[in-house]
């Protein structure tokens, strides 16, 4: 077995382990921390596969920003030290049923068929052609797409400003919060 | 045995049925949305593992990946947005205390 093959078990193996802890643990810190290791996993796949760009856009976004994201807000809304409730042994069984039967149709489906790829010369993944075609407008060019996706992000941050932003107009009787900190945007 | 498209398309499957059992059985908030994001990233290993085993001519794939981490943090943000702002109304990100979703 070479060298290369065991350190994509390894990954593989750190992937799936952790992602399956982070679903099943208890405790939601441990559980944000699994997370991180898996998607650390997956970005670990994508530099087993030589597609280096796309390994430090899993690092810098997912590690970086969704993660810590997460555990902030875990920070904000958890209280420390407390477990998640016990959930229904019948649920827990049928959600596992239902995963399972998923997994057991779509592999069977997998190894049913034989994918054969292209035989045309690869383009190598580097930044230079990625730039290219992603600000490209001709034909293959993701400059559209590109836009949509800056406008979504500019819409998602507005709307989160405008959703998390504690309400400071008392026209709403019923809905209004004491905040101790005085609002001054 | 090299690994091939077969061991990656295992592990996204097996990834994303791990997040499908994670969305059925949490039920808080949080915890729900990162069996979501272990949902995302398995499609991510997909479309990568696609083009580097069927189509390695094109990048279309790597774009689709690109896009998607894209679209993912904005609703990971939202989500986020949006847990907070019921908390602050309601003290818990339980679901099933957040049935009556009005203002």
């Amino acid at each position: 077995m070479e060298g290369s093959t065991i350190i994509f078990y390894l990954l593989a193996a750190l992937t799936l382990g952790s992602g399956l802890l982070a679903v099943t643990s208890r405790q939601i810190f441990r559980s944000a921390i699994y997370l991180l290791f898996s998607l650390i996993g997956i970005a670990g796949l994508y530099f087993w596969l030589q597609y280096e760009f796309i390994a430090a856009v899993q690092i810098v976004v997912y590690v970086g920003g969704i993660v810590v994201l997460i555990i902030f807000s875990i920070f904000l809304t958890q209280r420390t030290g407390e477990k998640l409730p016990e959930q229904k042994l019948g649920r827990q069984l049928f959600a596992a049923l239902a995963a399972f039967c998923g997994l057991a149709i779509i592999l069977l489906q997998l190894y049913k068929f034989k994918l054969i790829g292209t035989a045309e010369t690869p383009v190598e993944p580097t930044v230079a052609n990625i730039g290219t075609q992603m600000l490209g407008t001709d034909v293959g060019g993701y400059a559209l797409p590109f836009e949509v996706v800056s406008m979504l992000l500019l819409a998602a941050l507005i709307g989160c400003i405008v959703i998390a932003a504690p309400s400071s107009s008392p026209k709403r009787g019923e809905t209004q919060h004491t905040n101790p900190k005085p609002n001054t945007n | 045995m090299h690994p091939g498209l077969n061991e990656i398309l295992f592990i996204s499957t097996a990834l994303f049925f791990i997040g499908v059992y994670g969305f059925f059985t949490r039920r808080n908030l949080i915890t729900m949305l990162m069996s979501v994001e272990l949902i995302l990233n398995s499609v991510n290993l997909n479309f990568i593992g696609f083009n580097k085993y069927l189509w390695p001519h094109k990048l279309d794939g790597l774009f689709f990946t690109i896009f998607v981490i894209a679209i993912a943090a904005a609703e990971a943000a939202v989500a986020i947005a949006i847990i907070i702002n019921l908390y602050r109304s309601h003290n818990s990100i339980d679901v099933e205390n957040a049935e009556e979703l009005k203002y």
